[in-house]
């Protein structure tokens, strides 16, 4: 469950942008999160609830936006879909693929008042 | 984790507890309220819906209200980044070699660890940090061994972060040019995305479990740059074969080092302490 811990990080850097932006609610936190990472955007939205609560974040509505998996393939040198992390170009079928994106975890903005 | 200062709800052994800061706002009304957003109804998402393709607009009418967006762009995990990073300052100032050692529960972490620290003591200055849930009954094995150990008790947290590592080594004091071991709560999943400041990630994997450990937790064989292929002395016991656990690990990470150990009859310990050593040897206090 290191979901609580990276809602934790959410909250916090919400915190810190509070000070920053003096801004009193939040609507929303859009969140990017690769399908290749090691997150479970369930675990993230079951323990947002509970870490948030009593902060600037409560209440506000977390927004989980995928991001699709790409790689470098190096023996066909182009960037290839990627279905798992790791996992082969599917196009020659080797694994020499340098994962590009899809490992995101990113809090990209908040819709605040 | 506290939002505020960072402090969780660990303990680190000879610290007084962090007290608990009460962030809570004081309601002086009770908890029965909604908190039904007025403005908007995005078929709410705290229903457990995940809103992935809606975007903001069309969402409300702008104008309305004083709502803005502020754009973060930050990594979720930047904070335990920015501690991380202030625990290899610390580690550069007193030239220390740092190891993260990982593993799943019970695959002997502590006993190969009780071993090495055995056989190097001598050689260079050991401390140790050690995770877990709960109990110290890690560092008081490694205690026994004659070196500094503190133990970091989680509470309901499932890996070390670069915090606790942070409060950790304010009791530790570490000699110059010395090597810390911290191990890691037992857990092949959540530690592989906590850099703690480490020099590197060790993945410890006993032959005791299954060969395709590797493929089934990715991340952390990822993450580490030396496998220890542990409780070698059992594998003629076993139907465990080694040359498919190294090719599954391989696949993840063609980088990996890779050495077989046996904490028992101390094969391979040799070839791990030379390792250390020769690592170790490179690091210059600043």
């Amino acid at each position: 469950m290191h979901e609580m811990a990276l809602c934790e990080g959410v909250v916090g850097l919400v915190e810190d942008a509070a000070r920053k932006q003096a801004f009193t609610r939040v609507r929303s936190i859009i969140l990017e999160i690769g399908v290749l990472g090691h997150v479970a955007p369930e675990a993230m939205l079951f323990c947002f609830e509970a870490v948030s609560h009593g902060t600037i974040a409560e209440g506000a509505t977390l927004v989980i936006e995928r991001t699709p998996g790409a790689g470098w393939c190096l023996d066909c040198g182009k960037t290839v879909a990627l279905q798992e992390r790791f996992g082969a170009c599917p196009d020659c079928g080797r694994h020499h693929v340098q994962m590009t994106s899809g490992d995101e975890l990113r809090v990209r903005e908040l819709e605040v008042e | 984790m506290c939002s505020v200062c960072g402090c969780g709800t660990e303990t680190i052994e000879g610290q007084a507890a962090h007290e608990p800061h009460h962030h809570h706002h004081d309601h002086d009304h009770d908890h029965d309220h909604s908190h039904g957003h007025h403005h908007h109804d995005h078929a709410h998402e705290s229903n457990g819906l995940i809103d992935a393709g809606a975007g903001l607009a069309g969402v409300h009418v702008p104008g309305l209200s004083q709502e803005r967006i502020v754009r973060i762009e930050r990594d979720i995990l930047s904070k335990n980044n920015d501690y991380a990073r202030r625990n290899r300052e610390r580690f550069a100032r007193t030239g220390t070699f740092v190891l993260n050692l990982v593993s799943s529960p019970g695959s002997g972490k502590t006993t190969l660890l009780c071993r090495t620290i055995e056989a190097l003591k001598q050689r260079l200055p050991i401390a140790v940090i050690e995770g877990d849930q709960q109990t110290s009954n890690d560092a008081e094995r490694i205690r026994a061994t004659g070196v500094k150990a503190v133990q970091v008790n989680t509470g309901k947290g499932c890996h070390l972060d670069a915090h606790m590592v942070g409060h950790a080594l304010d009791g530790l004091g570490l000699e110059q040019g010395g090597v810390l071991f911290i191990e890691n709560v037992g857990n092949l999943v959540c530690p592989a995305a906590f850099d703690l400041g480490e020099a590197h990630k060790v993945v410890v994997l006993s032959v005791t479990e299954g060969e395709d450990k590797p493929a089934k937790y990715p991340d952390m064989f990822a993450a580490a740059d030396l496998m220890l292929l542990t409780k070698a002395d059992l594998l003629p016991h076993l139907d465990f074969d080694p040359g498919a656990c190294l090719a599954a690990a391989l696949r993840v990470n063609p980088h990996l080092q890779i050495l077989t150990v046996s904490a028992k009859t101390g094969e391979g310990l040799a070839a791990f302490l030379a390792w250390i050593e020769a690592r170790a040897a490179r690091r210059v206090p600043a």
